[in-house]
């Protein structure tokens, strides 16, 4: 073949392929086969654990097996979307991308965006015991928080509350007594002087402020002094007051004044936690399962944890931040996909016995039992009864370490409305007196302010 | 000479009535001899059309858009408004511009520099040449972290405080000063980057006729003048167009911040246009904002370019 012709068939070949990839790419997403296969309804679902959680991909993975047994007119095709199933702009990357799947995991804070993108169904007509037989035991508080307008976005799978967490082993080595946590911030502040003065680099009490956690953590604070983030009617800010300055100047005063907070500060939700596992933090504000994370992702002990409610400015907090995640449905699914879902969830997320609640398969493998978490059914419903005894029968924990946080209840407040993206400009006032020892408080406040204010507008 | 026997092409037209056919018959054989031309290109305009140009025209319609609930409408130029009355959106360029000037000052200069001694040396070039390239060959998510985590950690134990302390000299919170935010960035983007520009110099060093610079030390020029009046004038284009890549780059600086500030660092140090695009595409849900500000990017970037080629186009 002489060149010139080699090139010719060169370059058709080269037109065929491209025309090839476009047809593959412009063939519509096998759309049919995905709502339905062999007579069987298929649904897309993510958050599968992911490759380094051994057990918990394990567990997933039966669980899906026994779901398609029981009902075997439904297929589940699992997702991984990583560790953390909503790290922020995976998730708006996603949504805005359209390649959320059928079911998707999201956080309470993220109803707005979800309904924003327009890809949220309202699930209210699909919703009820038939579907979930639990679901007149799931807290109606947090059925309420993925309910606009009557209509009902997601299900619950997934609650908690904020409490302080800190560090029994340093505490015993710093002369604090472990049944006797701090109950105020100024207990806060003088047990982390006393904890820092160990050395070696441990921080008597750690904060967040970046990666939106700073945001997420000034709230609690907020709550615990009795503020609040947005206006009743979620139109303006709120924290731009004394609760808020006071919230800043304890972290200001812990950091500068005493020195006691560590050198490396900007942390986000990976950087506390694993200097938490490293016995570097000796208290900070959390959630129950942060200890999980600390244990089984960055390999921390159970023991060396404990938890008591978040303490007030002068007394006990008069809040604390309540958060949690669900599942949304994508709004192109037949109201078999959504039945389907529904089912699914029932089974792995809201049945005790089952999927999460599945205690007895948990406690063999190292996963905590006996964190007062998830809460997510109603006080005295029957679920509740249940889900409470079989984590009694099978608890692998000190849950002793939660007593005091079970047992003095803080009044729980949600996230505020647009919550991720308050917590975003948040982060700056708390990265301001974390790293600027000459931070001017209201500074900060006031433009935290303005954007907060700016952004509730833009939002309309 | 080749001029003086060429016929005119004038002369060689066909007289009329087969003027056309032969014009027709011409473009047709060039059109099948560049057949083959225009099927390879396709490739490459349906690449740069799908990931460039659809996005860069996407962006320019969203940015006069508002999305609610799912329900697009123009809303004109208010997404404009809303992102220059951003309290970070000053503060973003002004953090950029800084960033940008720094990395001229060192990550421009620095590299001619190292690439003028790598010419003059007579041993190891090979092994230094593979040295200063070495960090380009990290991925600079890697690099920035052994930044992060080992250079720049606050404490004594960090790489930089503890060589300070050594040195007697007093330490830095790096990335934890606001003061500071913007030069350690430079400092770790230079010495990530720095590797290709020397590459490009040295090439472009070693082209510089030797009888040039044997002139020059004839005249009894030194170094410095050897530089001035020899390097520097017979580079002036590589220079020119380095320059032009390193102002457009640095203007984007986004990995930086992201990385080694945990995003928008203390009170928006490290807050650069790039970052604020990212900040409010996908953790304020705005990405409406977010296309406004990518587009007020890529006019002054446009402007940059604009100045590069005229001058370039001038100075040729």
């Amino acid at each position: 073949m002489s060149v010139p012709q080699y090139r010719k068939v060169a370059a058709l070949a080269l037109v065929a392929g491209l025309g090839f990839s476009l047809t593959a790419c412009s063939t519509k997403s096998d759309d049919d086969t995905s709502k339905s296969a062999g007579g069987k309804t298929v649904i897309t679902v993510d958050c599968q654990p992911d490759g380094s959680q051994k057990d918990l991909l394990k567990n997933w993975n039966d669980d899906v097996a026994a779901f398609e047994k029981e009902n075997p007119d439904v297929t589940i095709k699992s997702v991984s979307v990583g560790q953390q199933c909503d790290n922020p702009p995976d998730f708006t990357a996603r949504l805005t991308g359209g390649t959320m799947t059928d079911v998707f995991y999201g956080y309470m804070t993220d109803l707005q965006q979800v309904l924003d993108s327009g890809q949220a169904m309202d699930i209210s007509q699909y919703v009820s015991k038939d579907t979930i037989p639990t679901w007149d035991s799931v807290d109606p508080a947090l059925k309420a928080v993925f309910t606009d307008d009557n209509k009902v976005y997601a299900v619950p799978t997934k609650n908690y509350s904020m409490g302080l967490l800190y560090n029994k082993t340093l505490f015993t080595k710093a002369g604090l007594d472990v049944a006797n946590p701090p109950k105020t911030w100024a207990d806060v502040r003088a047990a982390a002087k006393k904890i820092s003065a160990l050395g070696g680099g441990v921080a008597g009490y750690s904060e967040y402020s970046a990666g939106n956690t700073g945001g997420w953590h000034f709230t609690a604070e907020l709550y615990s002094q009795g503020g609040q983030i947005l206006s009743a009617d979620n139109k303006k800010a709120d924290f731009n007051n004394a609760q808020g300055k006071q919230v800043l100047q304890n972290l200001k005063d812990m950091r500068y004044g005493d020195n006691s907070m560590g050198s490396r500060q900007l942390l986000q939700w990976g950087d506390l936690l694993t200097n938490a596992a490293g016995g570097k933090v000796g208290m900070f504000v959390g959630a129950p399962d942060a200890t999980t994370a600390i244990v089984q992702t960055f390999q921390g002990k159970y023991d060396e944890w404990a938890m008591a409610p978040l303490p007030g400015q002068d007394g006990a907090a008069k809040g604390t931040l309540g958060g949690g995640e669900g599942y949304f449905f994508r709004k192109d699914l037949t109201p078999e996909q959504v039945k389907a879902g529904l089912k699914w969830i029932a089974f792995e997320k809201l049945t005790p016995g089952k999927g999460q609640f599945d205690y007895a398969r948990a406690k063999p493998q190292n996963q905590p039992v006996g964190l007062p978490q998830p809460l997510l059914f109603a006080n005295g419903s029957d679920a509740q009864k249940q889900e409470v005894d079989l984590r009694k029968a099978n608890q692998n924990l000190p849950t002793e370490n939660f007593a005091l946080f079970e047992a003095t209840p803080v009044p729980i407040k949600g996230e505020p409305a647009n919550a991720q993206a308050i917590y975003a400009v948040l982060d700056s006032a708390m990265s301001g007196v974390l790293t600027n020892p000459n931070a001017n408080i209201d500074e900060l406040l006031k433009t935290a302010e303005t954007k907060t204010n700016q952004l509730l507008a833009s939002n309309k | 000479m080749a001029t003086m026997t060429s016929v005119p092409e004038t002369s060689r037209k066909p007289l009329s009535g087969a003027y056309g056919k032969a014009t027709r018959t011409r473009r047709g054989r060039k059109m099948r001899d560049n057949l083959t031309g225009y099927a390879f290109l396709i490739g490459a305009i349906f690449c740069f059309a799908l990931f460039s140009w659809f996005p860069m025209i996407r962006g320019i319609v969203m940015s006069f858009q508002h999305t609610k609930r799912g329900v697009t409408s123009w809303v004109g130029f208010d997404n404009y408004v809303r992102i220059v009355q951003d309290p970070s959106f000053w503060t973003a360029w002004k953090n950029t511009a800084y960033f940008t000037v720094l990395a001229l000052v060192f990550g421009y200069v620095l590299p001619f520099v190292v690439a003028i001694l790598l010419n003059e040396l007579r041993h190891a070039k090979g092994y230094l040449r593979i040295l200063v390239y070495l960090p380009v060959i990290l991925p600079p998510a890697s690099a920035l972290f052994l930044f992060k985590y080992y250079a720049y950690d606050p404490s004594d134990a960090g790489l930089f405080n503890a060589i300070l302390k050594f040195l007697h000299l007093p330490t830095s919170e790096w990335m934890q000063s606001p003061g500071m935010t913007m030069p350690a960035m430079v400092l770790a983007s230079t010495w990530m980057n720095m590797g290709s520009a020397v590459l490009v110099y040295l090439a472009a060093l070693q082209n510089i006729p030797g009888e040039l610079y044997e002139a020059a030390e004839l005249d009894g020029a030194g170094l410095l003048r050897r530089i001035w009046n020899v390097t520097i004038p017979q580079t002036r284009l590589i220079l020119a167009l380095l320059a032009m890549l390193q102002i457009v780059a640095t203007m984007q600086v986004f990995i930086e911040p992201l990385i080694l500030a945990n995003g928008a660092g203390t009170q928006d140090s490290a807050t650069t246009v790039a970052y604020l695009i990212y900040q409010h595409g996908f953790f304020q849900n705005d990405l409406n904002g977010a296309a406004a500000l990518g587009v007020i990017m890529l006019l002054v970037l446009a402007a940059f370019s604009a100045v590069y080629v005229r001058l370039t186009t001038k100075q040729d």
